[in-house]
């Protein structure tokens, strides 16, 4: 054996080669049955996609490094259950491109978040986190309530979002901006069309309490309060879900 | 530095250089709505400070052929002073955050100061910009005297060097304005990524045109690390990026992956980082500076060959140890278990093997503080392999992962192993590449390495102890059968331990600061004698029959 590596440490493509097949065995196993294996991810049909607004505020979390502190991955533990709800599901995530689950808990996990707080304790809380909870470590997002959210390329990122397989049809791509909008503003023309094409269950309020305009507070806002209600197959019965 | 680049190569320079300013200046038109532009600005910026050095060496006298008959020496120089400049920033932020964790309020009502953009700034400023360039530079190094072969041109070093620096400098000024794809350890954007590729590619073609060049029968085992952790970081980068960018004028892009598979496969290569970039990279350093300072061949060969073979090929099924109890599919949890265990054996292998090279030399590890910061950097690396195996078993995972205990696992790798098996080799490499008989200050190298060893202990003693009572705390139940602590509880636990935390990084921080003063001195100042002693002797003359080195 240690004949054989005498020699083919002599030959540097063979041992580029080696090194290749040999680091290669352990990924491919791993990794390519998780996208065949149809067990991996179960089936949620109430599963519904990210507004263009939540998916805006999606983006402003993951900007501003929130994923460092926060998890949002319940495990199967009794006590994590119990402190934040059913334990997550692969389906939950599938639409997040990328995945949020985090590695660390400086704060507590967010994966069940939404619904938990009103919008104004969302609002104080990022304005300034110690208002709230003295003795919090979390920085203060004050600007994003003085912030004007971008709009514009939302379309893009829907389409782009639909190149990596969400499934946003041409409508959703093509309103993206008016949607961000409408949701925000409940008494604006633009919000009815938000339900139409996203469902009944769609939140469309005045986020950061300013009707009027469209904050980054309003899109991280919308985001923070859909965690865990995309879908609703962690809280139906084991049997249930996995059927 | 450059003046030694043929006249064929600067007219290279110059296209490259070209080429690069037109990708400026294209990113900056296109994403003038977007940070993207200030990106594009950046490498505008860059490029044309390139194009004016070039400028003005271009009609210099071109090098003689009596180069060839030296190594080529002049990126690594540039290289060591790169590591320690990054090796003070990274180390400055990496503090500065910490103490965020106790003074929240210090973010100057901005987003660019808040912690959850400073951290990536930390974390990649140390890992790639410290650490890789000490890669880079010592490799370098390594590569001509192994092979007893001079680096194939004068350009692609240059070219590898420095727009791997581009790279780490378009990702930390990214983190700050907010460009960032989430992926721990991988979060640079889809432009700054492809750049990598391209940068990286050449590095590995260096490394083959100069293995081709040898005058050596053998592959010397340091170079195996070397080639091992440029092949398998190309792998993991390229898969772990593949991403759809929202447009060619936008920063941002949306990973290829979801889900349960987006998490497997950005562990996959968060815990290889580790293996190939962290682990395999520096057992090169160690491989060859550790047996040439203590003046003693390597121990084992056949350990050697077991410790990289099983490196290679068990760490990469070690990154689902991240992912216990999650989502992900319970079989893939269970084979990252069982691989994590198994890896004890040959990184052990390889600590053992650091270790008994030293037998018969243990006087100079009394006596010389370079020498102990390597033998320091073998006993961490087997104190935090022993430890990173443990914490992969489920049962023991349920209760480290999410707290501060991993980032304690961290740290006992990153400060114990990484920056003290580097700190070594730059001490040993110094005067060996600027000509001086010895560092400017021997004692300043001793009061680094105490403060270095005090740093990581205070750290990593406040870490584990935050973690474990966190852990504690969130799973202890009261006699009514309900959970005993709120999240705040825990929350509030963690303060002392989170000053601690900080006041031990300040302590490696003084540290880093006293080695890259000595550095600087050891730069600036000529040495009054210059005797090549056998330790310190350099270049052989190629071709020549020089006598054979430790660890050549």
């Amino acid at each position: 054996m240690f004949g054989l590596h005498y020699r083919l440490e002599r030959k540097a493509i063979g041992l580029t080669l080696g090194i290749i097949l040999v680091a290669s065995i352990g990924g491919l196993v791993e990794i390519a049955p998780l996208f065949t294996i149809h067990q991996t991810v179960e089936d949620a049909p109430d599963m519904r996609v990210y507004t263009p607004l939540e998916l805006a505020g999606r983006n402003i979390y993951i900007r501003e490094g929130c994923y460092a502190c926060h998890s949002q991955m319940i495990r199967t533990l009794r006590d994590e259950v119990e402190r934040y709800g059913p334990y997550s599901l692969a389906v939950e995530s599938k639409y997040d491109h990328p995945m949020l689950w985090g590695s660390k808990r400086t704060g507590p996990d967010l994966a069940r978040l939404g619904g938990k707080y009103s919008d104004e304790w969302h609002v104080a809380h990022l304005d300034n986190p110690r208002d709230v909870l003295p003795v919090s470590v979390m920085p203060a997002y004050s600007w994003l309530l003085r912030t004007t959210l971008r709009t514009d390329d939302l379309g893009a990122h829907l389409k782009a979002q639909r190149a990596v397989g969400v499934p946003y049809t041409d409508d959703m791509i093509a309103n993206a901006s008016k949607d961000a909008y409408g949701q925000a503003a409940p008494d604006s023309p633009y919000a009815e069309g938000v339900t139409k094409r996203y469902g009944k269950a769609t939140t469309v309020r005045a986020f950061d309490g300013k009707p009027g305009e469209l904050t980054e507070m309003d899109a991280l806002v919308a985001y923070l309060q859909v965690l865990g209600h995309l879908t609703n197959a962690a809280h139906k019965p084991v049997a249930d879900a996995a059927r | 530095m450059i003046g030694q680049l043929t006249k064929a190569e600067r007219q290279y320079a110059l296209l490259i250089l070209l080429g690069l300013a037109l990708c400026g200046l294209i990113f900056g038109i296109a994403g003038k709505d977007d940070p993207l532009g200030v990106h594009g600005a950046l490498i505008g910026v860059a490029a044309l400070a390139g194009i004016f050095k070039v400028i003005s060496i271009y009609y210099d006298p071109e090098p003689g052929d009596e180069r060839l008959n030296r190594y080529y020496d002049d990126p690594t120089k540039f290289g060591i002073v790169l590591a320690m400049i990054w090796a003070v920033f990274g180390l400055f932020i990496g503090d500065w955050v910490a103490w965020l964790l106790v003074k929240p309020d210090f973010t100057f009502d901005a987003g660019w100061a808040s912690f959850g953009r400073l951290r990536p700034v930390h974390t990649t400023s140390v890992i790639f910009g410290f650490g890789g360039n000490a890669l880079i530079a010592t490799s370098y190094y390594v590569l001509q005297r192994t092979s007893r072969a001079r680096l194939p041109d004068q350009l692609s070093p240059w070219f590898v060097l420095l727009g791997y620096n581009l790279f780490c400098v378009l990702s930390v000024t990214g983190y700050m304005m907010g460009i960032t794809q989430s992926k721990e350890y991988a979060e640079p954007e889809w432009y700054a990524d492809i750049w990598l590729v391209v940068v990286w590619v050449t590095y590995f073609a260096i490394y083959l045109r100069t293995l081709a060049r040898r005058k050596e029968p053998h592959i010397y085992v340091a170079n195996w690390y070397y080639m091992a952790f440029i092949l398998v970081v190309a792998i993991l980068h390229i898969v772990n990026n593949l991403a759809v960018p929202v447009s060619f004028g936008s920063a941002k892009s949306y990973s290829l992956f979801s889900g349960v598979q987006d998490a497997m496969t950005e562990w996959w290569y968060g815990h290889n980082a580790v293996a190939f970039f962290l682990t395999a990279g520096f057992l090169g350093m160690m491989y060859y500076f550790l047996p040439v300072r203590a003046g003693r061949p390597i121990y084992s060969y056949r350990l050697s060959i077991i410790s990289f073979w099983g490196i290679t090929f068990f760490y990469m099924w070690a990154g689902s140890h991240h992912l216990h109890y999650t989502a992900l599919p319970q079989w893939v949890q269970t084979l990252g278990m069982t691989f994590s265990l198994m890896l004890l054996i040959p990184s052990w292998a390889s600590a053992t093997n650091a270790l008994l090279t030293l037998n018969g030399a243990w006087d100079k590890v009394r006596d010389d503080a370079t020498l102990r910061f390597m033998m320091v950097a073998a006993v961490f690396y087997g104190i935090t392999t022993f430890e990173g195996s443990f914490l992969a078993i489920r049962s023991v995972n349920s209760l480290s992962h999410y707290t501060d205990w991993t980032v304690g696992h961290v740290h006992a790798g990153a400060l114990g192993w990484v920056a003290m098996i580097t700190f070594g080799s730059i001490y040993a490499i110094v005067p060996w590449l600027w000509k001086r008989d010895r560092m400017y200050s021997p004692r300043l190298v001793e009061v680094h390495f105490w403060l270095a060893m005090a740093g990581t202990v205070v750290y990593v003693f406040a870490m584990w102890n935050s973690g474990i009572i966190q852990g504690l705390m969130w799973r202890t139940y009261n006699e009514s059968g309900t959970l005993a602590y709120s999240f705040v509880d825990s929350l509030i636990a963690m303060r002392p331990y989170y000053i601690a935390r900080a006041i031990g990084g300040l302590l490696f921080l003084i540290g880093g600061v006293v080695g890259a003063y000595n550095v600087w001195m050891t730069i600036k100042t000529e040495s009054k004698v210059l005797p090549e002693s056998a330790v310190d002797a350099p270049e052989p003359a190629l071709g020549g029959s020089a006598v054979l080195q430790p660890g050549e």
